[in-house]
């Protein structure tokens, strides 16, 4: 082989020295860009400005027809209900009304509207803005999937279905510009809970009529410089994928007491990145932290992390007309195989706790008994009684989820501890998140990975899917008694602890017959930086923009 | 590797003549062989690529043997001890299920390697075939061979990913045919820009006037003489088709946990390389060895199988 | 050389129909609608969501209808994003993607061309091993392990450049476009230095030298026009392939382009952004094979007689 002729040789012969020139061109071009010493989070500090890692673009803005956390972010700074939550209690406090009136028989309730609610373009806040943007909520046309939240009110569910044409009838009524009178079809004691969700949200009647017709989905007036809201920010900027900001409005009638000035929010699809960002000073709050990195942050900057229970269950599916996981002592059996705090210690890292009910534990008080145990000689015996005696003989079994790393790992994991305790091979599937959705709605699947989180702090959102008709039951599990329990009994109960004590008699059948395998209740998991003040951690993570603010105190 | 060699050794076999006379078929062949030979020769001299070859030749070896070798199964956990590093008992370490890194390695060379080479070679056969038959011909047939090729490009993979999946459930079978269904269409291109211009050289028009027919010319001047550029392409759209496995695996299309491979090791890696970084570093070094003694050996091949080089 | 293009550009539009027809039925055989959602979407939403966008007409009417939105340039309304128009999306996203494409090609042409040229002159030397070994870890580098690692290292400890975004901080389009060049590099390194020795044994390289002319003008003049063949064979549907190639970059780096929509397009079942973005894919599929097939042209003058003549 011949020496070595290095670059550096000046033979005329030679063509010019791409190469290093080329090098060098790069290197400059990185150090051109060093020293800009000041990130968001120190500018932020200045200026009042929060930086907030969203999750996602934004699919729209409007608020009867979104149905994500990431427009909820967003939405929740422009637009406000009539209500909000405390963020420490969860418990209604004033928003757009002032006051409110609930009658003895608890049916009808009388919202009193502040008399300096105003939108962000001056007009004032009326009862009949709310009348207006309710029958629009209502609009079969919008495609509105959050209409459901609507159906305590007498009437709405017929209209919304289209079986009532006279909007009339629907138990909502302007008494004068100020007082708006809502009548329930039955006492519904988590009304107020459902009234800060956004598609509970007024908007603004003459700019949706000046952009198209009120029903018609997608027009331009949810776009920056056309957004009129009645919130504590306004719309300044919708660049797609790229950032929404919003600023604070002068026209709020709690103006003075809010701080912030703007909040940027990023559309952070990628939660490695996300974290990086954080790291790098670009972000104040991340949506989310990959489970790996809880540990190293826990060591390096515990003060930045935020573990908090969140209302949600993480759960298996099983499919109740598979021949073999008809037999409840199966189901019941895989249940019982799991050692749910290995899992949680090993895969999904983020403190969650064990479920051994649906309801997440202490759900507005609520606590269902746990519905099993974790008991290998149990699930063993259950499994021979059934037929398979230490595993012989069982049928094929697959275990579906959705393309992503975390479902993966978890299925990965209970795939084996199935077979280590007690001897059957489960294969596992995983299919896109479209095609996943199709194989459990159509019941094409024997195990399926799934997970609930509560549209409202009450039992009644992880109880009433699992009705024979619910639409996301999907499980073929149905009981007559449970059905009963929940759409009658607990409906029309006069008192809180009757009411849960019908629920958990629910929750217990439920439980009993096993059509799910609770794995644990979710966590929110943030990354929250020490300058952000006013962001109490609660199992809605929900945040009230106007007590936010920054400092370095 | 086998099947790679299989697929070109005809051609290389009976083609590596001058030019210009090809016409005695028993003194062609006679010659053929011995000009392989001279390849073999020249590669021999080549140390690097000689040594591309060994590795090759061990790796296949050692994935073969791999039931047999290692101590661990590679579904085999250990959630207690977790995310590990290397250690007198696991070699490489453990990834965070507490599972033996270098049996997983071991195990997804099985995978990488099959896809890596089947996949490629369905796209090198297809590929060299449709783009020297489409670059010969010219005119229309040219024009409506590289309109489909057009068509395939633009034709949204994801959604045919889907459609695939959905309809046949997961197959390996399936991943070499979507993989080899993409791979072949820019190898198809390369080609037939090859032989374009080499169709207007004097050795091609010497061949047409001493009437040769058209798939003698393909096969025997042709197809050798786009060898150098194919190699090349060859030996880079084999890691490029191990990488596209994971994202296909990912998806569901393909091999499904708790099977591995190295672009799945690798893509796993890179979401903790800060906090476990051998289980980054080890299956990326895995990769990066069979990619350089493939490029050495592409590179040797491509060198010892030069039409000219004989006559320096 | 007009007559060829414009035969081309013609032929252009029976493509783009089968194109848009084989997708349009494609993307609707796949299981799972636009509007399925983790909660149940009740029945009476759900007709009232495909009347909205005409799904609940015969499948046949909806092409025609689509095949007459698009001939006046309408793309129509995205099904993920109610307010916004495929138009829209990709006149917000085709800059950033494009901006993106064209330095990381730039970067991808000047480095691998150079090295390859630089390797085939001295081959089986350092001179060889070095800048080829160099460019080889772009492959060994995929862009889900390059990024997230130049973004460590940059972004995170140095703090020299942002971690993410596009325009907002200065410096933050270096990384993402050496991620996205990097593949491309090697690619491009080994096809030229592959194209360069090819070529450099040719008879008319060997003339051009006995006429003695300085080395490096027989390898710029004469070398390079042979040399970058297969290079720009690869080039034309590799820069069109940037759209769907960009799609890990963007989503790494935060990018508001085009290549998130493209593949997210196909996951979420948006139909009419699946169909924008194939459209427009496969007419820059069209295009830049067409610019290579016109570059590889005017590269080799003897390819002018086939066009000429031919009715490629």
């Amino acid at each position: 082989m011949a020496p070595c002729s290095p670059l550096l040789t000046s033979d005329p012969s030679r063509p010019p020295r791409f190469l290093p020139a080329l090098f060098c061109i790069i290197n400059c071009l990185l150090l051109f860009a060093c020293g800009n010493g000041e990130n968001n989070v120190t500018s932020g500090l200045a200026s009042q400005t929060l930086h907030w890692g969203n999750g996602a673009e934004p699919q729209e803005l409007d608020p009867h027809i979104v149905t994500g956390l990431p427009e909820h972010h967003i939405i929740v700074g422009l637009l406000e209900g009539l209500v909000l939550k405390d963020p420490a209690t969860l418990e209604p406090i004033p928003g757009m009304a002032e006051s409110w009136d609930i009658s003895d028989d608890g049916k009808t309730y009388t919202f009193h509207i502040r008399a300096n609610a105003r939108w962000s373009n001056g007009d004032p806040v009326t009862s009949a803005d709310f009348v207006w943007s309710w029958w629009r909520a209502l609009q079969p046309a919008l495609g509105n999937l959050y209409a459901y939240m609507y159906y305590p009110i007498k009437n709405a569910e017929a209209y919304a279905t289209g079986k009532l044409d006279d909007f009339s009838e629907v138990g909502v009524k302007a008494i004068d510009t100020k007082t708006l009178e809502v009548i329930l079809a039955n006492p519904t004691p988590y009304f107020l809970q459902l009234l800060d969700h956004y598609s509970m949200f007024p908007v603004h009647r003459a700019t949706i009529e000046k952009f198209g017709d009120p029903s018609e989905r997608g027009t331009r007036w949810t776009r920056a410089g056309n957004f009129v809201g009645n919130g504590p920010f306004i719309l300044k900027q919708w660049d797609l994928n790229r950032l929404v900001m919003i600023e604070k409005s002068p026209t709020y009638y709690d103006a003075d007491k809010v701080r912030l000035n703007a909040i940027r929010f990023y559309p952070t699809e990628n939660v490695s990145t996300e974290e990086r960002m954080f790291r790098a000073g670009q972000l104040h709050v991340t949506g989310s932290l990959p489970a790996d990195k809880i540990a190293v942050y826990k060591k390096t900057n515990p003060q930045a992390l935020r573990i908090s229970p969140y209302l949600g269950t993480y759960f298996y599916r099983i499919n109740t007309t598979v021949e073999h996981l008809t037999d409840k002592r199966i189901r019941r059996a895989l249940a019982m195989a799991i050692n749910r705090q290995q899992i949680i210690d090993t895969v999904t890292k983020g403190e969650q706790m064990p479920a051994f009910t649906f309801t997440p534990p202490n759900t507005l008080g609520y606590t269902a008994e746990n519905g099993f145990a974790e008991d290998l000689e149990t699930a063993k015996a259950l499994l021979a009684e059934a037929g398979y005696a230490n595993g012989e003989g069982f049928p094929p079994t697959e275990l579906l989820y959705n393309s992503s790393e975390g479902h993966r790992k978890l299925a990965v994991a209970i795939q084996q501890m199935w077979k280590k305790h007690l001897n059957i091979d489960i294969s596992l599937n995983n299919q896109d998140w479209k095609v996943y959705l199709d194989s459990v709605t159509t019941g094409n699947y024997q195990i399926a990975r799934a997970g609930w989180i509560g549209d409202y702090v009450d039992p009644n959102t992880f109880l009433d899917m699992w009705l024979t008709d619910g639409g996301n039951n999907s499980t073929g599990w149905h009981n007559d008694e449970y059905d009963r329990l929940i759409s009658e009994a607990a409906p029309r109960a006069k008192e809180r602890t009757q009411r849960y004590a019908h629920f958990r008699r629910a929750e217990a059948l439920l439980l009993d017959a096993m059509p799910i395998i609770p794995i644990y209740t979710y966590n929110s998991i943030h990354l929250v930086h020490p300058n952000v003040k006013g962001l109490p951690s609660n199992i809605l993570d929900y945040a009230l923009y106007k007590q936010m603010y920054l400092s370095e105190e | 590797m086998s099947s790679l060699d299989q697929n070109n050794s005809p051609e290389i076999n009976s083609t590596k003549p001058n030019h210009i006379n090809p016409s005695k078929s028993s003194a062609f062949e006679e010659k053929g062989s011995s000009l392989w030979r001279d390849a073999w020769h020249r590669l021999q001299k080549n140390k690097m690529a000689l040594l591309g070859l060994v590795v090759m030749v061990t790796m296949c070896i050692v994935a073969l043997l791999t039931p047999w070798i290692t101590v661990y199964g590679y579904e085999e956990q250990n959630l207690v001890l977790g995310a590990s590093p290397p250690s007198a008992a696991h070699w490489l370490g453990t990834d965070t299920l507490g599972r033996d890194l270098l049996t997983r390695i071991l195990y997804g060379s099985r995978i990488s390697l099959a896809v890596g080479f089947i996949a490629t070679a369905v796209a090198l056969l297809i590929g060299v075939i449709y783009g020297t038959v489409a670059g010969y011909m010219g005119g229309r047939v040219d024009a409506a061979m590289m309109r489909l090729v057009d068509i395939l490009y633009a034709l949204p993979f994801m959604i045919f990913i889907i459609l695939l999946m959905v309809i046949f459930g997961r197959n390996i079978f399936l991943l070499f045919l979507a993989i080899g269904a993409v791979e072949w269409l820019t190898m198809a291109r390369i080609v037939r820009g090859q032989v374009q211009s080499l169709r207007q050289q004097e050795f091609v028009e010497a061949a047409v006037s001493i009437g040769l027919g058209p798939w003698a010319i393909i096969r025997r001047h042709l197809i050798p003489n786009t060898l150098g550029p194919v190699i090349v392409y060859t030996t880079l759209t084999i890691p490029n088709v191990m990488l596209l496995e994971s994202f296909l695996s990912f998806l569901g299309l393909g091999i499904q946990p708790p099977q591995s491979s190295w672009g799945l090791l690798i893509s796993y890696g890179v979401e903790t390389m800060e906090e476990y970084p051998w289980l980054l570093i080890f299956p990326g070094l895995a990769l990066s060895l069979t990619l350089f003694a493939l490029n050495f050996l592409g590179d040797g091949l491509r060198d010892a199988l030069d039409p000219r080089a004989a006559k320096d | 050389m007009a007559r060829f293009i414009l035969i081309r550009l013609l032929q252009a539009i029976p493509v783009l129909l089968v194109v848009i027809t084989v997708t349009f039925f494609l993307v609707r055989l796949a299981p799972g609608g636009p509007f399925s959602a983790e909660k149940a979407v009740p029945a009476e939403v759900l007709k009232a969501l495909e009347a909205r966008y005409h799904l609940d007409q015969p499948v046949i009417n909806q092409y025609f209808s689509y095949l007459g939105d698009l001939a006046r340039g309408d793309f129509g309304p995205s099904f993920k994003y109610p307010g916004r128009s495929v138009n829209e999306m990709i006149a917000a996203g085709l800059p950033a993607t494009a901006e993106l494409g064209l330095y990381a090609m730039c970067f991808a042409l000047l480095i691998g061309a150079s090295a390859g040229v630089i390797a085939a002159l001295k081959p089986n030397s350092a001179q060889d091993y070095i800048p080829m070994s160099t460019a080889m870890l772009g492959i060994c580098l995929p862009s889900f392990l390059l990024g997230p690692l130049l973004m460590l290292i940059f972004g995170v400890w140095l703090e020299w450049v942002p971690v993410s975004g596009w325009g907002d901080i200065p410096g933050d389009k270096i990384l993402p476009a050496l991620t996205l060049a990097s593949g491309y590099t090697a690619y491009i390194a080994r096809l030229s230095r592959g194209g360069m020795l090819e070529v450099m044994s040719q008879d008319y390289i060997r003339t051009a030298r006995a006429k003695g002319l300085p080395e490096w003008k027989v390898v710029l003049k004469h070398g390079l026009r042979g040399g970058m063949i297969p290079v720009i064979a690869f080039i034309g549907p590799a820069f069109a392939g940037l759209l769907s190639g960009s799609f890990v970059v963007e989503t790494i780096f935060q990018i508001p382009g085009l290549g998130r929509f493209y593949v997210q397009a196909a996951f979420n079942r948006d139909y009419t952004m699946i169909m924008g973005t194939t459209v427009l894919f496969a007419t820059l599929i069209i295009l830049f094979n067409l610019l290579a097939d016109i570059v590889a042209v005017w590269l080799n003058p003897r390819l002018r007689d086939l066009y000429r003549s031919g009715g490629a």
